[in-house]
């Protein structure tokens, strides 16, 4: 990691990147694959007994880093396949050669190393794995038990201070279900109740002892904000209890966080030989974000709280990089496009409750073809396990209205967009040589209600196998819990 | 003082009106599914008066009739979605409309009839029209004994046009069981003692009237609407999802035969699909559901549906996706079908569960559920396949009438179609 700069906003962020050296296997049963991984990625990991550097409030510390270690992967070609790549036109017949955990090449005919696992696609499809940047996976763990509800700590409405990751349960049998979905990579959000509500965590959807065992290497943090009823709904009794308490909310806290990263910043600028000022974790993240190395992921739904929000981001100097729900987001489909801000979107959710009273279904396609970046989201552990059904209404819904959208469109909301909505677009989310090898092999057109994911690669190892139920990934939960898969398959 | 705009507004829902008067329409050239048969291509459905007077190849077509081309297209039943609270509940985080739960008296609301508090108004019934439903069920929602549910026709009108029949089943609750009792076992037996005093109160009701009855567990008026559900008259579908449930549901069924049930939401229906095929019993199942999300619920998977099929059991499907499954999305369904077919079913079951088989279970196949001559005219044209998201519904006629009345959501889109939007005209 190279030295962090301390000049205030926008700094870039510093890849942690890990370079993963090619493991080549024999034909290993699966499951033995995946131990052999793990135990040769436990071993490696070093003890550290000095004192930790937890005096200091440090701009990208990481004080809980990503263990993450690919599994074992075989160079694999699908070939005879119709590819969308979600960085240009849909290659019918195409071809594309994982190896190393990268993608290395995609087009018409692809070179085959001659260890390669050959896969014939024929009349099939394959995608980028897909990315939900609006998820709650391990923080509402399944069953829905009051003792496995950790995604709000709604004691206080700005919580800055809670890291999402702290309530991942790694064992949640909804990560499994969201693979076989053809979701690779989610961001893990804290709940709405509070109006800051606390850290993001991006992670693989893989098995991991840990959630540090998960945590996209690298990946920056997100901050969870929240506009409207539901903060508001929450402290009702002990305010804010109305929509001009939630802005005096906001304003507030980033009014102590651009006092609390003066004086830090000014201090690691220094000499550093006077005491520190004291850390304040809620402080330090909201820091972070005014320094560009959070981004907000504000979870919002009417037009009017959007407009008022992205004021706020002014006032303060920060970026909002997504408007999460965002069910009017259609009513200000230019102003995002002009802001830069992703609508991280639903196709069809509405009605439940008075800010998503205007929902339309061509929510998503109107935000797309007014140059904006839209993201299909769920925000749900079963509409997760199927964004490509969910992308599939908007597109319908939105030619329905009359908008132009392509199926090359379509396929960007789920991947590259969302990428982007995270900071990772340079890593994942379309399927061009020497980004990760995170891939989807869909049994047809992943825009028919018929198709299923039938293979998900994660970093070029095949964690998903719809065809192979022995060696399926189950929970600790589910032992002697859920049946086994298969017969019916 | 009225508006110029107010005017045109005024102009345009008369207009509406007369656009509904029922007619003879035609409904040419499709591939029919009447369901009840084998589909026929370059068929023709002849709605008359709202009731369907012909479907086949050689149907002859009196003049003045309207007609709707449907060449390449697929032509359907319209899609009967079992279990909605669609015009009784709206908005409901919120607190905008909601009617659909009783309070009851220890949980027991069998009087309630939901129907009573429907909104013909409400603002989503268009909605779940457009996109190809044409009936529904609405039904109650909390506590051991809910309430009655009824089937609603989704044409513009009052409760009385729209009301096909009701009550069609009186509801209960054993999945949520030690949260209305104490425990599983006590919620069955308080189900027990209310059933039996069912039969007793209907069998010694002049004791009853005179007061010389000994002390029966629930009010008069409950123990009234429980009388048709223990005489085999009017079915109790139990919302059970695991297994053990299912079977303490269907023990409860023999116990007080002649009663009828179904199973609603039967997460783990599949594993015991052999004595739900036996009992003959309704089973009310979702397709996206595979999330152990409860201890009711750990063997949920989307399998389901085709596994209870393929043992014979009798599937109806409903929506379980993600969202707002009984209200904005109760359209949905077709995506259901959809994945259940992914998960097994076959396409024709798939067809017949949102169509049929729901109008046999709510007791309204007489005049619902498939394309056959002296049923009313609730049918659908669509582009194509009606499971795929990219096929629309291009005409929904409900009892033979096609609605013009937009969806609020039709009118949203229109408006900001141009940012900023123009919110009105300023009076001239």
């Amino acid at each position: 990691m190279s030295k962090p700069s301390y000049n205030g906003a926008l700094t870039t962020v510093h890849y942690d990147l890990h370079i993963h050296t090619l493991m080549r296997h024999r034909a290993i049963p699966f499951l033995a694959l995946l131990l052999a991984g793990r135990v040769a990625a436990q071993a490696t990991t070093p003890t550290t007994p000095t004192p930790g550097p937890g005096a200091l409030s440090a701009p990208n510390a990481d004080p809980f880093p990503s263990t993450y270690v690919p599994y074992p992967s075989r160079p694999t070609v699908i070939r005879n396949v119709t590819i969308m790549t979600a960085a240009g036109p849909t290659i019918p017949n195409g071809a594309i050669l994982m190896q190393g955990g990268r993608i290395t090449a995609v087009g018409a005919t692809v070179a085959a190393p001659a260890d390669a696992v050959i896969i014939d696609g024929a009349g099939k499809y394959v995608t980028p794995g897909i990315i939900d940047v609006h998820s709650h996976l391990g923080v509402y763990a399944a069953p829905g038990v009051p003792a496995a509800s950790d995604g709000n700590e709604a004691t206080s409405p700005v919580t800055a201070h809670v890291w999402a990751e702290h309530s991942v349960w790694p064992q949640d049998p909804q990560f499994p279900r969201n693979l076989a979905g053809g979701v690779t990579t989610i961001q893990v959000l804290p709940g709405s109740a509070n109006l800051i509500g606390g850290r993001s965590a991006v992670l693989k959807v893989v098995p991991s002892r840990s959630v540090q065992g998960m945590k996209f290497p690298g990946a920056r943090y997100g901050l969870k904000m929240a506009c409207g009823e539901n903060p508001k709904r929450v402290y009702a009794s002990r305010g804010p209890s109305t929509r001009m308490g939630n802005v005096a909310g906001y304003r507030a806290a980033w009014i102590g966080a651009e006092a609390y990263r003066r004086r830090w910043d000014a201090w690691l600028a220094g000499d550093r030989k006077t005491d520190p000022p004291s850390r304040d974790l809620n402080n330090e993240t909201l820091a972070e974000v005014l320094r560009g190395n959070i981004f907000v992921q504000n979870h919002c739904y009417r037009a009017d709280e959007m407009m008022q929000m992205i004021d706020i981001a002014k006032e303060f100097g920060y970026a909002i990089r997504s408007f999460h729900h965002g069910v009017e987001a259609y009513k200000i489909a230019d102003v995002l496009a002009r802001e830069n801000i992703s609508g991280s979107l639903w196709a069809d959710w509405g009605a439940f409750k008075m800010e998503a009273l205007d929902a339309v279904r061509a929510n998503i396609p109107i935000v797309h073809a007014a140059g904006g970046r839209a993201v299909v989201h769920s925000d749900d552990p079963s509409g997760s396990q199927r964004l490509n059904q969910e992308a599939a209404k908007a597109m319908a819904a939105g030619r329905a209205a009359g908008i132009v959208v392509t199926e090359e469109d379509a396929i960007r909301w789920l991947t590259i967009n969302a990428a982007w909505t995270i900071g990772l677009e340079d890593r994942i989310g379309s399927l061009v040589p020497g980004k990760n090898a995170d891939v989807v092999l869909w049994s047809g057109n992943p825009f028919s209600v018929y198709s299923r994911a039938e293979k998900v690669w994660v970093d070029g190892a095949l964690l998903f196998d719809r065809h192979d139920t022995t060696n399926r990934w189950r929970t600790d939960f589910e032992l002697g819990y859920v049946a086994r898969p298969g017969g019916t398959e | 003082m009225i508006t110029p705009m107010r005017v045109t507004m005024a102009a345009v829902a008369l207009g509406f009106t007369v656009a509904a008067q029922a007619q003879t329409i035609a409904i040419t050239g499709g591939k029919v599914y009447p369901v009840s048969g084998p589909p026929i291509e370059n068929a023709t459905v002849l709605i008359v008066d709202g009731r369907i007077a012909a479907v086949g190849r050689n149907v002859t077509i009196p003049a003045g009739a309207q007609r709707v081309e449907a060449a390449g297209k697929w032509v359907t039943p319209g899609f009967i979605n079992a279990s909605t609270t669609l015009g009784v509940a709206e908005i409901t985080l919120s607190a905008g409309q909601v009617d659909n739960s009783a309070t009851g008296q220890r949980a027991v609301a069998a009087s309630f009839r939901v129907w009573e508090g429907f909104n013909p108004a409400a603002a989503f019934l268009p909605s779940a029209r457009k996109l190809g439903v044409t009936t529904v069920g609405v039904l109650p929602g909390r506590g051991l004994i809910q309430g009655q549910a009824a089937a609603i026709d989704l044409l513009d009108g009052s409760l009385s046009d729209m009301l096909v029949r009701g009550p069609i089943a009186m509801t209960a609750d054993l999945s949520n069981a030690n949260n209305i009792d104490g425990a599983r076992a006590e919620a069955i037996a308080h189900l027990r003692e209310l059933l039996r005093d069912a039969r007793t109160y209907n069998a010694r009701r002049v004791q009853y009237d005179a007061n010389q009855s000994r002390a029966l567990v629930a009010s008069r008026a409950d123990l009234d609407a429980l009388v048709p559900v223990v005489q085999g008259t009017l079915p109790l579908w139990i919302i059970a999802d695991r297994a053990s449930d299912i079977e303490a549901a269907l023990a409860l069924a023999r116990e007080f035969a002649p009663m009828r049930i179904g199973i609603l939401s039967g997460a783990e229906a599949w594993m015991v699909a052999d004595k739900l095929a036996a009992a003959r019993v309704p089973v009310f199942v979702g397709a996206m559901n595979n999330i152990p999300g409860s201890f009711n619920t750990l063997n949920a998977r989307q399998e389901n549906a085709g596994l209870l099929r393929a043992r014979n059991a009798n599937v109806v499907l409903i929506g379980n996706g993600a969202g707002d499954a009984g209200g904005f999305n109760v359209g949905n369904l077709r995506y259901d079908a959809g994945n259940a077919v992914a998960y097994g079913m076959t396409w024709d079951d798939a067809l017949r569960a949102v169509t049929l088989s729901p109008a046999e279970a709510m007791g309204i196949a007489d005049r619902a559920g498939s394309l056959t001559v002296g049923k009313v005219g609730n049918v659908v044209v669509w582009s194509g396949d009606p499971f795929e998201f990219a096929t629309t519904a291009e005409h929904v006629f409900v009892r033979g009438r096609e609605s013009a009345r937009p969806t609020r959501e039709d009118e949203l889109t229109e408006r900001y179609k141009t940012q900023p939007p123009k919110y009105g005209k300023p009076p001239v």
